[in-house]
């Protein structure tokens, strides 16, 4: 644990190392969460952009050309990261990498989409590819995506007809809850309870008291990781025995790993995940783990395909041009064997939205088992 | 320092401060200024420091404590943003900031103060968590967590202040004239009386100074102060969510005020300097530079309590006692 | 009524952990005037000594032994006297400062030298779920975190009414000035209420961390409770400080199923501010008399 910081303290030093880029380096910004609520998202995201960074470069770089990744902290506030994108818009850099939380993309999409520069977010939050820029990239679907797909689980594969929502009140929570119950009403299916948590909360007792009175056919659990661990405790604790339901976060590694086993049952939709049964992505999970000490989550992941990405693109433009890395990208197949790096064959269309197969999963005996594999939306 | 000279160093100061990010080549001068980044930095130094102002009025003169200064500079910033969506001019809504949070600054302190001085730092405390809920919260009003974006510069005549660098210069004019208002009100007779309270509140008592009315009026002013600046903390970001007015930043206000030195009219600019410019120097150690800080302000306060301004002036009487 | 039952349970077991954070602030600042803002650092910090002695190869007990020890060591007796004692002389305002800063160093360095994720955190109760009555589960945990806070105040009580030392603490937290002169020994009294109040710290971290993960951040939700259940109990009286830590244990809860759980946060701030303004000596507090 200690010698994962480290490590991930080393690897910054020697990002923001007094030495000099060489002049054929070229530097790609990545502005990231590494302090306040979302370091940990952040560090996993910059560590997988890292690796893949060292990956392309031992192989020749884009374009001939190597690339240096200068990591910057936003301590996850969305003033900072506005102010750090603009910095790094002032050096023209050909795309730019993060942030990850939906509130400072929020802040920064609209510089980058002025300064004509591709941004490669982390972010998962619906209004994000809906405000109009063509320079704004996800590495991970948007909640307009995922919660079709989940609400079409609650109501095929779990069969219910009312849902008690638990969503913790930050732009990634309240962005989710949003997006559920537009998709739920869609499909006719009512939403008893409607609990909003605070991030950092511990007690849930009162939470979870709530939801067994609203006696709905399943619960739909949208919480950060440790909140996630907190509340299946209590539940486990309380006696709600009806099935919980949640998307990625809920069933990732690292709940698991805090809730111990009162997260055994838990079902939902998975994203991305390093445990689907995927050789690259498991190989992936290996490479990360030997070389920073910790399993990674899917920021690792959704960091990693990033800098692929931008290599994708600009050999398709046949030029290192923020411009025309950002044209290329819009409609663009990346499938792994053209370029392992990118996991999973991913498309991108017109507003920067990903499609991309993903996984119905469930936790046994403290494991993430994938029991289905969902297609891509459009083939 | 005499009432002459503060005017022709402070004269000094602006015409520099005005010139910094300038590109002056234009003019002859091998001096490119600074790009947008570097203008920015300013401006939220300037933005920054008129908030530190509201808190020094109330810690440093008047003696008393404030966690709250966040929140009025999140209800100025709030205000000015709402407003201006529907087509209210930034100058109005400028002055309904520091009105608004003026009133508020008068209704909280009015009962706070009646009790013991630590208190107030509760009551304040409690309000600055209270209306963080309220940003968070009230979606429809406020945008909740996402936040408001897309919030426009003002106008002046017509002209938009789009470029970074007409927007400063346009925050350094209000910024020097809400010294100027501040600087005024220190050395009348009102200032004075807050010099008297802060020494010794129940010999100021006893000669017949209102105590109670001068507290409130501080406290209120200084949170005026607080709801100006944040008025014009929302054009300069252009988007605003709830997490910069919340309880952690307005204990970075107060850090701030004390670093710079509490009571020291300069004390806000060069303790908001500090909190501006701190992180970007220690930018090799991005995640350390809150301990990092943590550490150098409890030195200081164990060594220099008055503050930087405090030991520039020790050293500067030190080296004139010298023979 | 079952669910209100389970609610007030649930809030008093939280309850009994805000009082003991809350007690040893309100003896802080009793007999030094000193109002800690890193109180629920405090709290906060003692989980990581014992996660770093189990990395070093201890088991689970001892290392919770040598957290103890090792908070009273540093955030008692290191607390008054390399940063307290410097400052006490220089008036309130540095101190406060002093605290604040501290709050930051002690959050950052857990967060940058330890881990900024949440950690397990292994309880000393067993886990098991027990029903007392139809409707109303309860854990042993929480059964067992209620009457460790218990016991621990009642021995703190004692310890206060009923032994020499303990008296002349009360001396000092009422009139230092006086209780000098009749030859109690100021200054070590002094030191003792630091070192209760980091070893008070140090049991509320080892009740609380196996609910709550033990994390970086958990300083700053305490910490607050901690000054309001002191404020809103009784500043002058340690069982206002336990009042206070079992109220709002129970409102905490209550206002999260009834009110709101957007503003439940809302409901204990609120009643801060109702109680200082129309009962500023608390709900179980004296009143005192201003000095002049």
């Amino acid at each position: 644990m200690i010698r994962r910081i480290f490590a991930g303290a080393g690897l910054a030093a020697v990002a923001f190392a007094a030495l000099p880029a060489a002049a054929q380096d070229v530097v790609v910004p990545a502005i990231l969460e590494l302090s306040g609520p979302g370091a940990v998202s952040g560090t996993m995201f910059k560590n997988g952009a890292a690796m893949a960074v060292d990956e392309i470069n031992a192989a020749g770089g884009i374009l001939g050309k190597k690339i240096k990744l200068e990591f910057v902290d936003t301590a996850s506030d969305p003033g900072k990261a506005r102010a750090a994108v603009q910095r790094a818009l002032d050096d023209k850099p050909i795309a730019i990498l993060g942030p990850v939380y939906s509130g400072s993309v929020s802040a920064t999409l609209k510089l980058t989409a002025e300064a004509e520069v591709p941004q490669i977010i982390g972010g998962e939050a619906a209004p994000l590819t809906a405000q109009g820029s063509k320079y704004i990239f996800r590495t991970s679907f948007g909640q307009n995506v995922s919660m079709p797909k989940i609400a079409n689980y609650i109501r095929d594969g779990a069969k219910a007809k009312t849902v008690a929502v638990v969503f913790v009140n930050n732009d990634f929570g309240k962005g989710g809850r949003d997006a559920i119950m537009k998709e739920l009403a869609a499909r006719d299916i009512k939403v008893v309870a409607d609990v909003s948590t605070e991030a950092g909360q511990a007690d849930f007792a009162a939470d979870v008291i709530k939801v067994k009175g609203a006696n709905a056919d399943v619960v739909f659990v949208y919480l950060n990781e440790e909140e996630s661990a907190r509340f299946l405790r209590e539940a486990k604790k309380q006696g709600l025995n009806k099935p919980l339901i949640g998307e990625t976060t809920l069933l990732g590694q690292k709940v698991i790993e805090l809730a111990g086993d009162s997260a055994n049952g838990v079902k939902g939709h998975v994203g991305l995940t390093i445990d689907a049964p995927i050789p690259a992505i498991q190989a992936f999970g290996k490479k990360y783990e030997a070389k920073f000490g910790g399993k990674p989550d899917h920021n690792g992941v959704k960091g990693y395909i990033a800098p692929y990405m931008i290599k994708a693109a600009a050999e398709k433009a046949g030029k290192l041009d923020a411009k025309a890395i950002a044209a290329a990208l819009h409609g663009m197949t990346i499938t792994p064997d053209k370029v392992p790096g990118i996991l999973i064959e991913a498309t991108w269309d017109d507003t920067g939205e990903i499609d991309r197969i993903s996984f119905l999963g469930e936790v046994r005996d403290g494991k993430q088992i994938i029991t289905e594999t969902l297609p891509k939306l459009k083939k | 320092m005499s009432a002459r000279m503060s005017v022709i160093v402070g004269l000094v100061a602006l015409v520099a401060l005005a010139l910094v990010p300038a590109d002056l080549t234009g003019l002859g001068l091998p001096y490119p200024g600074l790009k947008r980044y570097g203008t920015y930095i300013l401006t939220l130094w300037l933005v920054t420091a008129i908030a530190a102002m509201g808190v020094n009025l109330i810690v440093g003169y008047a003696g008393q404590e404030t966690l709250a200064q966040a929140a009025f500079v999140g209800i100025g910033a709030y205000l000015t943003a709402i407003a201006g969506k529907h087509g209210v001019p930034f100058g109005l809504s400028f002055v309904l900031s520091g009105l608004a949070t003026f009133v508020i600054g008068i209704a909280l302190g009015f009962p706070a103060l009646r009790v013991q001085k630590h208190y107030l730092a509760f009551v304040t405390l409690a309000f600055s968590v209270l209306c963080w809920l309220v940003f968070r919260n009230e979606t429809a009003v406020t945008g909740g967590v996402m936040g408001l974006r897309d919030i426009e510069r003002p106008f002046v005549f017509s002209f938009q202040l789009r470029r970074a660098l007409h927007f400063y210069w346009f925050v350094l004019v209000i910024a020097a004239l809400m010294t100027v208002v501040l600087w005024w009100i220190v050395r009348s007779p009102w200032g004075r009386a807050f010099t008297a309270l802060r020494e010794n509140p129940l010999r100021a008592e006893s000669l017949g100074v209102d105590v109670r009315l001068y507290t409130l009026l501080a406290f209120a002013l200084g949170s005026a102060y607080g709801g100006m600046a944040g008025s014009l903390y929302a054009p300069l970001v252009e988007f605003i969510d709830p997490s910069p007015f919340a309880l952690g930043p307005s204990l970075l206000f107060m850090l701030m005020v004390v670093v710079g030195g509490s009571g020291a009219f300069l004390g806000p600019f060069v303790g908001a300097g500090v909190a501006v410019l701190l992180p970007e120097w220690l930018r090799a150690w991005e995640t350390w530079y809150l301990l990092i800080y943590g550490v150098l302000v409890m030195i200081m306060m164990a060594l220099a309590p008055g503050g930087l301004v405090g030991l520039v002036e020790f050293l500067v009487r030190r080296r004139k006692a010298q023979p | 009524m079952t669910d209100l039952l389970q609610l007030v349970i649930a809030g008093l077991a939280t309850g009994g952990i805000y009082a003991l954070a809350a007690i040893g602030f309100t003896l802080l600042w009793q007999t030094s005037q000193t109002i800690n803002f890193a109180q629920g650092e405090f709290v906060m910090v003692p989980a990581f000594f014992s996660l770093a002695a189990m990395k070093l190869g201890l088991p689970f007990l001892p290392a919770l032994l040598v957290a103890v020890l090792v908070s009273m060591l540093l955030l008692g007796v290191a607390f008054r006297y390399v940063v307290v004692g410097p400052l006490l002389h220089r008036g309130v305002l540095p101190l406060v400062i002093s605290t604040i800063a501290l709050s930051i160093i002690l959050k950052e360095t857990v967060k940058d030298f330890y881990s900024a994720e949440a950690q397990v955190f292994p309880t000393l109760l067993p886990d098991r779920v027990v029903t007392l009555l139809p409707g109303v589960a309860v854990s042993l945990a929480q059964i067992g975190v209620l009457a460790v806070s218990l016991v621990t105040i009642g021995g703190l009580q004692w310890f206060l009414g009923g032994t020499r030392t303990g008296r002349q603490m009360q001396a000092t937290a009422q009139n230092p000035g006086v209780a000098r002169i009749l030859g109690v020994p100021v200054e070590r009294m002094i030191l003792y209420t630091f070192v209760i109040n980091a070893g008070l710290a140090a049991m509320a971290s080892i009740l609380i961390s196996p609910i709550y993960l033990a994390k970086f951040s958990n300083g700053e939700t305490l910490g607050l409770v901690a000054f309001v259940a002191a404020i809103v109990g009784g500043f002058n009286q340690v069982r206002g400080a336990i009042a206070g830590g079992l109220l709002i244990g129970v409102l905490d809860n209550l206002a999260a199923s009834y009110v709101s759980t957007a503003y439940r946060q809302a409901i204990p701030l609120i009643l801060l501010v109702l109680v200082i303004l129309f009962r500023p000596q608390g709900l179980l507090g004296r009143r005192e008399e201003r000095a002049v």
